[in-house]
């Protein structure tokens, strides 16, 4: 399953950096109304044109769409300091880029200047190609008619993690105590809530009855690489320690398929090897993008050394496939390296008597994509009320 | 008793209904609305009883709203406060009635997977194929109405409702209330609640001769069954689903409000197998507009259902 696009319109005319190209004189003045009547990148049909102006040896598109060259080397165009590279993005992509600009053997990396459009992420952020047919959905956005719901910060003491865990929890708009909510469990609850609008999102879904008022458990992790990547202790905080202490103090429902575990990459690891650790304790994990990297044969799985208990585990799993939840939903982007990883993964939770949902989106490896598909699983996961209301 | 039902009320059709039934001087009696589909709205009916009072020429004065709120969502929580006991039985059950749903729901997405797939082979052997398959979600729908039922008759037998005298307060003058009305409104909005409450405080049995009008989920706690339907969540497409039972007042109908907007209505092998799997009862539409006064003879000529070719016709004239 991929998410829909909007039809691609016929393109015919010649391309708006070819036009230019053919001007004469084509001098700066040209180049200054050139960019002044185009958005950068200029997205015609499934071509887009990446623009960079100013003196440079070289210029270079760096991304990490999977199959591509990662360094895809601008032109300059004749007479100028315009430099231009077509690139074919099919419909609905979304890219995620910078340029690295070469001079005098010295290279910077920048976002570029002339898109104003940046996504954000822990490590920085970049510029955004919206390719044609990309949609942002609205629900998204902040809406003035949802009620929101509320975050309060909690710490809870862990003897697992032998740290104090700060945990954020959000409470649905009109909570009320004597009903019983199901709880999600969101790894990398602080980025989820940054970079990818996690509030917003759940006030909206929950607003417009696409998924029903839940509570979200975000947690924050320590050392991140090492607890996220199948760790017994970060297993046991969640199921031992956060798991009894929400259910005591807050109005949860307390059954498996009332419980959710999610997170993203390393995050979506980390989901999957606690419920492997505790099976018929999460009815449902929310699997984004999951750094599932395992060999089939040899030990070269070019993750390096963080990635090698990732590998272990799932390496593990893959040779003897558990059901350790009843429900799957697992998106990754089609242009991030993990695209094959997660692809190779569905039929094996499949065969383990798991109901899967897999959804595919022409994206990569970053926040927006995770934010994006958050309907297609909370909905999923926990349907909304919707078939009970005839207004 | 005459029951009327109604499309939604987005574009509200209830003020000539109301007029159409009291003419001249307006009700003898004051008009009882039940507005516990809408929940923590349920106070906000302000528009409803102005539809109502504008319903009827002369029969109440200026500003004077002719309509009676029973306020049943009110009384729920009401009930759950003050008897604790009830509450906690109400949720033990709630949490089974849950169990039995999702685990019905599993079997129910094999059983009509089966009868799509079979439903791809046209041939004739496959429509024998077809009709066995459709028996079998029958079957399943048939036992799990019957679980569903049980489990709620096991819960009244054990707590007693009507011994509790929180309960029995509340049925006591919400039945006041119906003795002297001149019609009963019972609006749309969550089915599930409505039909809580409506068994909750026992209004079948509260019932006179008064007119009842219903609309969209109002409707549907009605039927003897009540079947949830959503083709265009964001989810996809989910399977038609038996819940329960309503009032039982209207039976072997299926009520289907914004069926337009809700179902596939173009996809005919879909609506086909709906028809089918809830035949010999009726599936009724209910679109913005309709009207349909249900006499005791059964359903009246125009009223339009879904067929068992998947096509939606109007019923002709006997």
């Amino acid at each position: 399953m991929t998410a829909p696009v909007a039809p691609s319109p016929p393109v015919s005319r010649k391309l708006a950096i070819n036009r230019l190209r053919e001007r004469r004189p084509l001098d700066a003045a040209a180049v200054d109304r050139f960019l002044a009547r185009h958005e950068v990148p200029i997205v015609e049909g499934v071509r887009c044109t990446f623009l960079y102006r100013g003196e440079a040896d070289e210029v270079f598109l760096i991304h990490r769409i999977f199959g591509l060259p990662d360094h895809l080397p601008l032109r300059r165009v004749r007479g100028t300091d315009l430099w231009y590279l077509v690139l074919e993005l099919p419909e609905g992509s979304r890219v995620e880029y910078q340029l690295e600009v070469v001079r005098g053997g010295q290279r910077e990396r920048i976002n570029d200047p002339l898109n104003p459009r940046l996504a954000h992420s822990p490590v920085g952020s970049s510029s955004v190609c919206y390719a044609h047919g990309h949609e942002t959905p609205d629900w998204t956005r902040p809406d003035p008619e949802a009620r929101p719901g509320s975050l309060a910060d909690m710490v809870v003491p862990s003897r697992a993690l032998r740290r104090d865990c700060p945990v954020t929890l959000y409470l649905p708009a009109r909570f009320h105590r004597t009903a019983r909510y199901p709880l999600l469990i969101v790894h990398d609850g602080g980025d989820y809530l940054r970079y990818a609008a996690a509030k917003t999102v759940l006030d909206n879904l929950i607003h417009r009855l696409d998924m029903a008022g839940l509570v979200a458990a975000f947690i924050y992790p320590g050392d991140r690489l090492a607890e996220y990547a199948n760790s017994a202790a970060h297993a046991r905080f969640l199921t031992a320690e956060l798991l009894p202490r929400l259910e005591a103090e807050f109005p949860l429902a307390g059954t498996p398929s009332s419980r959710c575990l999610m997170g993203s990459s390393f995050g979506a690891v980390a989901a999957l090897s606690t419920a492997y650790r505790h099976p018929d304790t999460y009815g449902s994990l929310l699997l984004q993008s999951g750094s599932f990297v395992f060999t089939d044969i040899g030990n070269d799985h070019g993750g390096g050394p963080v990635f090698e208990p990732v590998v272990r585990f799932v390496n593990r799993f893959r040779a003897a496939p558990r059901r350790v939840a009843d429900r799957l939903f697992v998106s990754c982007g089609v242009y991030e390296p993990l695209i094959v990883r997660n692809r190779s993964m569905v039929p094996v939770f499949e065969a383990a008597g798991m109901t899967v949902r897999y959804v595919e989106a022409r994206d990569g490896h970053n926040w927006e994509n995770w934010r994006d598909r958050l309907r297609d699983g909370l909905s999923w996961i926990f349907p909304g009320p919707q078939k009970f209301i005839y207004e | 008793m005459r029951i009327i039902l109604l499309g939604p009320q987005r574009r509200p059709t209830l003020e000539g209904v109301a007029r159409s039934l009291f003419p001249g001087p307006g009700p003898a009696g004051p008009v009882a609305t039940i507005t516990a589909g809408w929940r923590e709205r349920e106070p906000d009916d302000a528009e409803l009883s102005a539809v109502l009072s504008a319903g009827h020429n002369q029969g109440a004065s200026h500003n004077q709203s002719c309509a009676v709120n029973l306020g049943l969502y009110r009384r729920w929580l009401d009930v759950q406060d003050r008897d604790p006991e009830y509450f906690a039985g109400e949720r033990e059950l709630a949490a089974v009635l849950a169990e039995l749903q999702e685990l019905y729901l599993l079997r129910l997405d094999y059983a009509l997977r089966a009868v799509y797939a079979v439903q791809r082979r046209a041939d004739q052997a496959g429509a024998a194929a077809v009709e066995d398959a459709v028996a079998a979600v029958r079957e399943l729908d048939a036992a799990h109405l019957r679980r569903v039922n049980g489990a709620r008759g096991e819960f009244f037998q054990r707590l007693s409702p009507h011994d509790r005298p929180v309960i029995a307060g509340h049925r006591a003058e919400v039945s006041a209330v119906l003795a002297d009305a001149a019609a009963l409104v019972v609006a749309g909005g969550h089915v599930g609640v409505l039909a809580e409450v409506l068994h909750l405080f026992n209004i079948a049995a509260a019932l006179r001769s008064a007119p009842l009008i219903a609309w969209s989920a109002g409707a549907m706690a009605l039927a003897d069954r009540i079947v949830l339907f959503h083709d265009r969540a964001p989810q996809g497409p989910g399977h038609p689903e038996v819940y329960g039972s309503g009032l039982s007042l209207l039976r072997d109908v299926v009520l289907l409000p914004h069926a337009r907007a809700r179902l596939l209505l173009d996809d005919t092998p879909r609506m086909a197998v709906f028809a089918r799997r809830f035949a010999p009862a009726r599936c009724v539409l209910l679109e913005t507009g309709t009207r349909i006064e249900v006499p005791d003879g059964g359903w009246p000529p125009g009223t339009r259902v879904l067929g068992e070719d998947g096509h939606v016709t109007a019923r002709a004239a006997a």
